[in-house]
């Protein structure tokens, strides 16, 4: 029986000048799906999703994390089960080490000690980055801070992943080490992102937002195969991909 | 300047720490209610914003570099408690963890450099408010002249500092002209940096400005350019404040009332004052042309940067609410 | 005006002093340099007996002396003001190769040379054997005010970054033939240093969110450094009761 771990019902939001963000976005995502966030720059997917941890606060609509409404009493456990990834991972890597990055979650969730300790090691080994414990973010390359920022998300044991063009600057090597590690991750996950590929290969369900309104939800391969649909919202594939010919290897719904 | 340990006496040394603990304390525990939680971040990045900026040099003639203090820059763009906080905490850790500056002249250092600059600029730079005109223009005149002269109210106090705890026997006339009429020319390359650097962050986000949180729209887009009579009435306050300086020069060639002393013989009395001995330090009243004279200069310099000082930690205490309302960030 | 250094002094080794909880070396250095400072100048054995104990500390921390000689220059203005006051220094006048010198003034002169030049050791000693954050971390356990060592650590933390756009802000410009020489072309040097304010100070509103997203709720969290223990305290003491039992035996014998 899967619970719905994401339930977003007519969620506005409109920025100081009145610029109209967000215009009513309808999103339900099951436990365990992994959906890409499509759409042109400006569509209101980062706004989105600095709504789904309260740290933009919508003017209507609901959010419900799980079984939990988003609310001013509730943020503090919301913000332990969404687990956002930045697209700039200088802003998220703000203490002088990793190790000390990703203790900074877990330490406010109230872990001391050892316990802190071994759930720092935990989430550091799940990216493979044990070894950028006592590094300074500012030292590593774009791969490993993108590791590492994962790390301080994952060390709060979320049940949301939420990561923001997380392909974005890497290399090859690296992209495909992330890939990998995303891949593995069984946590509901929600990736804003251009690179079709990604979506392709990751996620079995993507979401166009554009305009601040969802715009078309569906199988990822049906989505990327539909030209005119992704004219119509500034999409285009990269050249030589055919999602038609590997509609057998990619992830499709349970 | 990042003074070095032993270049002033113990005696001020502790007494300067005792005065910029008393102030950072101050300015620490009035902020809590200004400096939001949201600020905490945003002071530290600042804080590296003028560390680096204090690193790199801009052109002042014919090749020559200077760099910047930015201590008014600071109180003027984030408000002079926590822009006298921010600098402070650039001064210490560049101590600490740079081995730029000793760590027993922290005391003068924090002073001179993060206490008076930010404090002494923010005063200066409401009065420039007051007489030029409403716009942005206005504020950023105001900055360059607070900019330069925080530098020269920053090497006034050096030299007061120099007048206690003197620790050569160099009279505090000569340094008093010595490192003013040098910071007269830095002062002009802060200034001028300060005014350019805030006019560019006026025309992309005011708001984020907290010594122009006053103006409405219409004052930030009105272009008239600054007056004659209000640049003339800028220069001659300015002035004033630098005549001090000027009028040491005046000082070391003996003038009628001095003559007469001598010829009477009161002269030779007065100076062996044993009463400033006590008081100031050994070498730097010794050698001065004019005692009372330099003196007199000496309480006037250090009744203006009290004064100054002084009136911009009232206003940061007081902590005047900005006249409209901010858009409150999300 | 002095330029602070952006490279940081830390020598990477494992000795002693490296491994020295923060707030003993801080505090043992500040009492230190303080019994330095309030030695009398005539006492001059009570200067060879401190810089006996630097070069000792110098060897117990590996660092080369090459090294502290260099970062030693940043001293020389002051050096150079000194060799110049006896010179022009009044009082009691001596006559050395034909040219009439100050007494005190020459006693000034090795005043500020000597302590100075000790006190800068010193400061280069600590900063060679302590990692910044540690530095920062160790004014916290010394009672400086939480929110101080909060905005230091976030200082530390995005120095780089920021001296980093600043520097390729400037190649950008050289790059298009900026060679500016006069005061009156500084404009875009300003203007870009506007420029980075703005984007650090937005950059700092991110960093906030990302605080708030990991569960910040106004106090950093104790994330479980390394106090110091009484043996730290012990060896600490060392240092500042060698340096007072000079300072006042050459207080009491000059």
């Amino acid at each position: 029986m899967t619970s719905m771990a994401l339930d977003i019902q007519g969620l506005e939001f409109a920025y100081p000048d009145g610029l109209k963000a967000l215009a009513g976005v309808d999103l339900r995502i099951e436990s365990g799906e992994r959906v890409a966030l499509l759409g042109p720059n400006g569509a209101g997917k980062t706004t989105l999703a600095l709504h789904l941890n309260g740290i933009k606060e919508a003017e209507g609509g609901t959010i419900q994390i799980g079984d939990l409404p988003l609310s001013e009493e509730n943020l503090g456990e919301i913000r332990r089960r969404v687990g956002l990834v930045f697209q700039d991972t200088d802003d998220q890597l703000f203490m002088p080490t990793v190790g000390e990055d990703v203790a900074f979650g877990p330490a406010n969730l109230g872990l001391r000690g050892d316990e802190l300790d071994a759930r720092v090691n935990e989430a550091l080994a799940a990216v493979t980055a044990s070894e950028l414990k006592s590094r300074p973010p500012h030292h590593l390359s774009g791969g490993e801070r993108r590791r590492a920022a994962l790390a301080t998300v994952l060390a709060m044991r979320p049940d949301l992943l939420v990561l923001d063009e997380p392909s974005s600057g890497l290399d090859p090597a690296a992209r495909r080490e992330l890939l990998n590690l995303l891949q593995e991750l069984t946590i509901t996950q929600i990736i804003i992102t251009h690179d079709l590929p990604l979506a392709l290969e990751l996620c079995e369900r993507s979401v166009i937002l554009d305009g601040g309104a969802v715009v078309a939800d569906g199988p990822t391969v049906d989505i990327l195969t539909d030209t005119k649909l992704l004219e119509r919202h500034r999409l285009e594939l990269p050249f030589g991909l055919d999602p038609a010919a590997v509609r057998d290897l990619v992830p499709r719904r349970a | 300047m990042h003074a070095p340990d032993g270049f002033l006496n113990a005696g001020t040394a502790v007494a300067t720490g005792a005065v910029s603990l008393g102030v950072i304390g101050t300015a620490v525990h009035q902020s809590k209610a200004t400096l939001k939680e949201k600020q905490v971040p945003l002071a530290g990045i600042v804080a590296a914003f003028i560390f680096a900026a204090q690193m790199f040099n801009f052109p002042v003639a014919a090749g020559t570099t200077g760099h910047l203090l930015g201590g008014a820059l600071a109180a003027i763009l984030l408000g002079p408690s926590i822009g006298a906080i921010v600098v402070t905490i650039v001064v210490v850790v560049q101590a600490l963890a740079f081995a730029d500056g000793g760590l027993t002249a922290l005391g003068y250092n924090v002073l001179n450099m993060a206490i008076v600059t930010a404090f002494g600029g923010w005063a200066l730079y409401r009065l420039f408010r007051r007489i030029l005109p409403n716009t942005a223009a206005g504020v950023v005149a105001a900055t360059g002249l607070a900019g330069g002269g925080s530098v020269i109210l920053s090497s006034m106090a050096f030299s007061l500092e120099w007048l206690f705890g003197a620790t050569a026997p160099i009279p505090f006339d000569t340094v008093l002209g010595a490192m003013v009429g040098v910071h007269l020319f830095i002062g002009i390359g802060e200034g001028v940096i300060s005014g350019l650097a805030m006019g560019a962050i006026l025309v992309a986000r005011p708001d984020l400005i907290y010594g122009a949180r006053d103006l409405d729209r219409a004052q930030m887009r009105d272009r008239t350019p600054i007056g004659a009579r209000t640049l003339v009435i800028s220069g001659i306050l300015v002035a004033l404040v630098f005549g001090t300086v000027v009028s040491q020069f005046a000082a070391d060639s003996p003038d009628g009332l001095e003559r007469v002393a001598a010829d009477t013989g009161i002269a030779a009395n007065a100076q062996d004052h044993t009463l400033d001995r006590f008081v100031f330090a050994d070498y730097a009243t010794s050698g001065i042309g004019n005692e009372a004279l330099s003196l007199a200069i000496a309480g006037a310099a250090g009744v203006l940067i009290t004064l100054l000082v002084g009136f911009g930690l009232f206003a940061a205490v007081r902590g005047s609410r900005p006249r409209r309302d901010q858009p409150s960030g999300v | 005006m002095g330029a602070g250094h952006a490279h940081a002094l830390y020598v990477h080794e494992h000795t002693l002093l490296h491994h020295l909880a923060p707030e003993a070396k801080l505090a043992a250095a500040f009492l230190f340099v303080v019994a330095v400072a309030i030695s009398p100048p005539q006492a001059i054995w009570a200067f060879v007996a401190f810089a006996a104990a630097i070069v000792l500390l110098v060897r117990l921390a590996r660092v080369r002396f090459r090294f502290v000689a260099g970062r030693l220059l940043v001293i020389v203005p002051f050096v150079l003001f000194a060799v110049f006051i006896p010179f022009i220094g009044s009082g009691e006048q001596v006559e050395v190769l034909g040219i009439s010198l100050s007494v005190d003034g020459l006693w000034s002169m090795w005043n500020i040379i000597a302590k100075a030049s000790i006190g800068a050791t010193i400061s280069i000693l600590l900063a060679a054997t302590t990692e910044i954050p540690d530095i920062v971390r160790g004014m916290g356990r010394l009672k400086v005010p939480a929110v101080l060592v909060s905005i230091a650590t976030f200082m530390i933390r995005y120095l780089e970054v920021i001296a980093g756009e600043l520097g390729r802000m400037r190649v950008a410009m050289t790059a298009r033939g900026y060679d500016p020489r006069w005061l009156w072309q500084a404009k875009p040097i300003a203007a870009s240093a506007g420029a980075l304010f703005i984007r650090s100070y937005e950059r700092g509103e991110r960093v906030y969110d990302a605080m708030l997203a990991r569960g910040y709720t106004g106090a950093m969290p104790d994330l479980g450094h390394r106090r110091a223990t009484r043996r730290d305290w012990a060896i600490g003491a060392a240092l500042p009761l060698f340096g007072l039992a000079v300072a006042l035996a050459a207080g009491v014998l000059t």
